[in-house]
């Protein structure tokens, strides 16, 4: 009796746009893939790799914004489906020959199931008790990767060394700036589905579970299906960034999945805005281009300067990339009518 | 006709002759890869400045503060060296990012002693696919010296397989009818050492080694693993161990009232963060291997070479702690690079280099023990395989007999 109480007084665990706010209008969309479009054709091959970090990065955060943004669940454990992304995508290549192309949806396949399973357990769990059930998962996901019965596929500690492709068709293009484009493509739809998602029947279920469960629960939405596939989709997703992640670097070994990664990820999602799909970009570029801006600061305190700038944004823009978009959407249309 | 043919010969030739001193002329003058100039040569470094091995990050400083000096002293043939390092925070995708950003971006002519064996696996390939030299990487891993099928690349410090020779070499004279028992990490590290151990021991490594137990680095405590080892009854025993398991083990060994002949593997050998924790009294007789020479340990305090090594702290590196390993090791590094950049001369190119890094014969670093040299060649990319046994006895160790060689034979 008293939980019904509590949860029904109890505000929303997120609080998250409602679901015409969590896109951007049709032009600023375009001119922004335009962007990522042109962009390469004039840098250095570096910066492609960089950017195309900055996409994979996007497509986790992206991911863990449907769970979280969406669903109202936490989850530290990110990195754990990003692992196993990247190792399914490694070993295929690597020891099945397995053109790439036809690793990411077996990756995203595999971690759609184990995230589904995952989400069974974490039903009993709410807000920072299954933060914590992830973060145990994310803690535990090197360690796995290391243990000997799986060693002949994974390489143990040495990790696994994967064949960089080349552009298909004989395209003359480096191999770096044809893995942007495929990432961006890949991207593209995975932000596409991500979008319709939200706005289909599942994702006003999901919203509902997340803006009050027992509402959702009354109104017929079956609540541990939604949630349980609300962690599929997400691990799925997250899944396919970390087999992009295998092929660009190249290399896959345990220590790169710590829970660093997952709270580099927890970190981009909320800097990004939280449940505003586009701020997934912003925050895939606060994560990846910060720490070198702090590092070149100072090198002996780059931590501390990191720090220093993350309490910035939470201070000046608590929420991330989407308030500094709508003022800047206000501005915009201050100065059109004057 | 006939003189028509001639002119065309004359032509040809004096082409070609014109061609020959040109390409002469060239020889002599100076030659450049990216990142070297007339006034600068660029090198790149990778550090974990922060995360899990943090501690290393002294090794950077230490070769930070040591082309400090070289450059006061007027630098490399008239070349001030601009060392870049990054921090990668001991992740791979890090050091792939680094790694490339160091070459594309700020375009060092090479990567000089990045560290870990993870963040070298992953740069590798590229490296090498780049054809920049990856020249004395600060891991032991026997990988990092396979010269055909990565020419680009280059260790340092030994690799483990020459210390577990070293050690094999050392129980076969003292011990040669021991009954050994191993306790090694399930990784790169332990399987390196068991190998190396097992190379040295040759034909009678079967018989000789009556125990091996493996544990990983997840387990909170090793003790079951040492009760086995004693209980088939091993009167030698091997600790092929990291600092944490190390102290674990003289620990379990000294509680159970076991008295084997003791191997530690170099890595958990410091006084300072393992046999201290674990006890002196714990860690009386055991064995272990040196390739150089302690910065605390007094009886160097008249070795020209250590005299050098304490000057350049004084002066650029005041705050540096000399009984740190790291700080004698970045040292050491530092100055194998300036001799192989010395010996390039003016010819800094990438391939000029490599075959300057892999022709280095005797040379010696001040901080290295003496005896110990560092050999290279164009099919030998292991610098340093010699080593020396020394024994802890009461507070610090003592070298035992003379320089044994580890050499591994591709």
């Amino acid at each position: 009796m008293s939980t019904v109480q509590d949860s029904a007084v109890k505000s929303a665990a997120v609080s998250a746009p409602s679901k015409k706010s969590m896109t951007v209008g049709l032009v600023t969309t375009l001119v922004v893939f335009a962007l990522l479009v042109i962009t390469p054709l004039f840098v250095k091959n570096f910066i492609v790799f960089q950017m195309t970090t900055v996409l994979i990065y996007a497509i986790a955060i992206l991911a863990l914004n449907i769970l979280t943004g969406g669903s109202g669940q936490f989850s530290l454990g990110q990195s754990a489906f990003y692992a196993v992304g990247a190792y399914t995508a490694a070993i295929m290549m690597e020891h099945m020959h397995i053109n790439y192309m036809l690793t990411l949806p077996v990756a995203g396949i595999i971690c759609f199931g184990f995230g589904f399973l995952f989400g069974f357990p974490a039903l009993r769990l709410s807000g920072v008790y299954l933060a914590l059930a992830t973060f145990a998962l994310a803690v535990a996901m090197p360690q796995l990767l290391k243990l000997g019965v799986f060693e002949h596929w994974t390489g143990g500690v040495q990790g696994l060394v994967v064949t960089k492709p080349d552009a298909p068709f004989g395209l003359k293009m480096s191999q770096d700036k044809w893995l942007y484009y495929f990432t961006l493509f890949v991207s593209t739809i995975i932000y596409i589905l991500a979008v319709n998602l939200l706005r289909s029947r599942s994702g006003r279920a999901l919203m509902a579970i997340r803006d009050n469960p027992i509402a959702a629960s009354a109104m017929g939405v079956d609540l541990p299906l939604y949630k349980t596939l609300a962690f599929g989709i997400s691990a799925g997703f997250t899944g396919i960034a970390g087999a992009l992640g295998a092929i660009v670097v190249q290399f896959v070994a345990p220590d790169s999945f710590t829970i660093q990664l997952a709270i580099a990820l927890f970190l981009g999602m909320v800097v990004g805005g939280v449940g505003w799909l586009p701020g997934s970009l912003v925050g895939a570029a606060f994560i990846v281009f910060v720490p070198n801006i702090a590092e070149g600061i100072s090198k002996g305190l780059s931590g501390a300067v990191f720090g220093v700038f993350l309490i910035a944004v939470i201070f000046l823009v608590p929420h991330g990339a989407r308030q500094v978009a709508y003022y800047l959407e206000h501005m915009f249309k201050k100065l059109i009518k004057s | 006709m006939l003189s028509n043919k001639l002119k065309l010969n004359v032509a040809a030739v004096s082409a070609v002759v014109a061609l020959a001193v040109t390409s002469g002329s060239a020889l002599a003058q100076k030659k450049y890869d990216t990142g070297a100039t007339d006034t600068e040569i660029k090198l790149g470094n990778i550090m974990p400045y922060s995360g899990p091995a943090s501690a290393y990050g002294v090794i950077g400083k230490m070769e930070e503060a040591y082309f400090k000096m070289i450059n006061e002293q007027g630098g490399i043939n008239g070349r001030k060296i601009n060392f870049i390092s990054y921090d990668d925070g001991y992740s791979p995708p890090k050091a792939v990012e680094q790694a490339r950003k160091l070459v594309e971006s700020d375009e060092v002519l090479l990567l000089f002693g990045p560290l870990g064996t993870p963040s070298n696996s992953a740069i590798q390939k590229y490296l090498n696919a780049k054809q920049v030299p990856q020249l004395f990487v600060a891991t032991g891993a026997t990988k990092f010296g396979e010269y055909k099928e990565f020419p680009w690349t280059m260790g340092w410090q030994p690799p483990y397989q020459s210390e577990s020779r070293v050690y094999a070499a050392h129980l076969l004279k003292a011990t040669p009818n021991a009954k050994i028992g191993i306790l090694y990490q399930n990784d790169d590290f332990g399987k390196d050492m068991l190998k190396g151990l097992k190379d040295g021991l040759g034909a009678k490594a079967a018989s000789m080694i009556i125990a091996e137990e493996s544990y990983e680095v997840s387990e909170p405590t090793i003790d079951s693993h040492i009760v086995n080892i004693k209980a088939k009854g091993a009167d030698v025993y091997f600790s092929f161990t990291t600092p944490k398991f190390a102290a674990q083990s003289l620990k379990k060994v000294a509680e159970l009232g076991w008295k084997p002949v003791y191997y530690q593997s170099n890595v958990g050998a410091s006084v300072g963060s393992v046999l201290k924790p674990a006890g002196f009294e714990n860690s009386q007789g055991i064995y272990s291997a040196a390739y150089a020479k302690d910065g605390a340990d007094p009886q160097w305090d008249n070795d020209e070479g250590m005299k050098k090594f304490y000057a350049f702290l004084a002066k650029y590196a005041p705050d540096a702690n000399k009984a740190d390993g790291s700080v004698v090791y970045g040292y050491g590094q530092a100055q194998t690079m300036v001799a192989v950049l010395k010996a390039a001369g003016d010819n800094l190119t990438r391939e000029n280099i490599m075959k300057q890094a892999a022709n280095l014969k005797d040379f010696t670093p001040d901080t290295l023990l003496p005896g110990v040299k560092i050999n290279t060649s164009a099919t030998d990319f292991y610098p340093i395989q010699q080593l020396q046994i020394m024994q802890f006895k009461g507070e610090k160790y003592e070298l035992q007999g003379s320089i044994i060689d580890g050499q591994l034979t591709n």
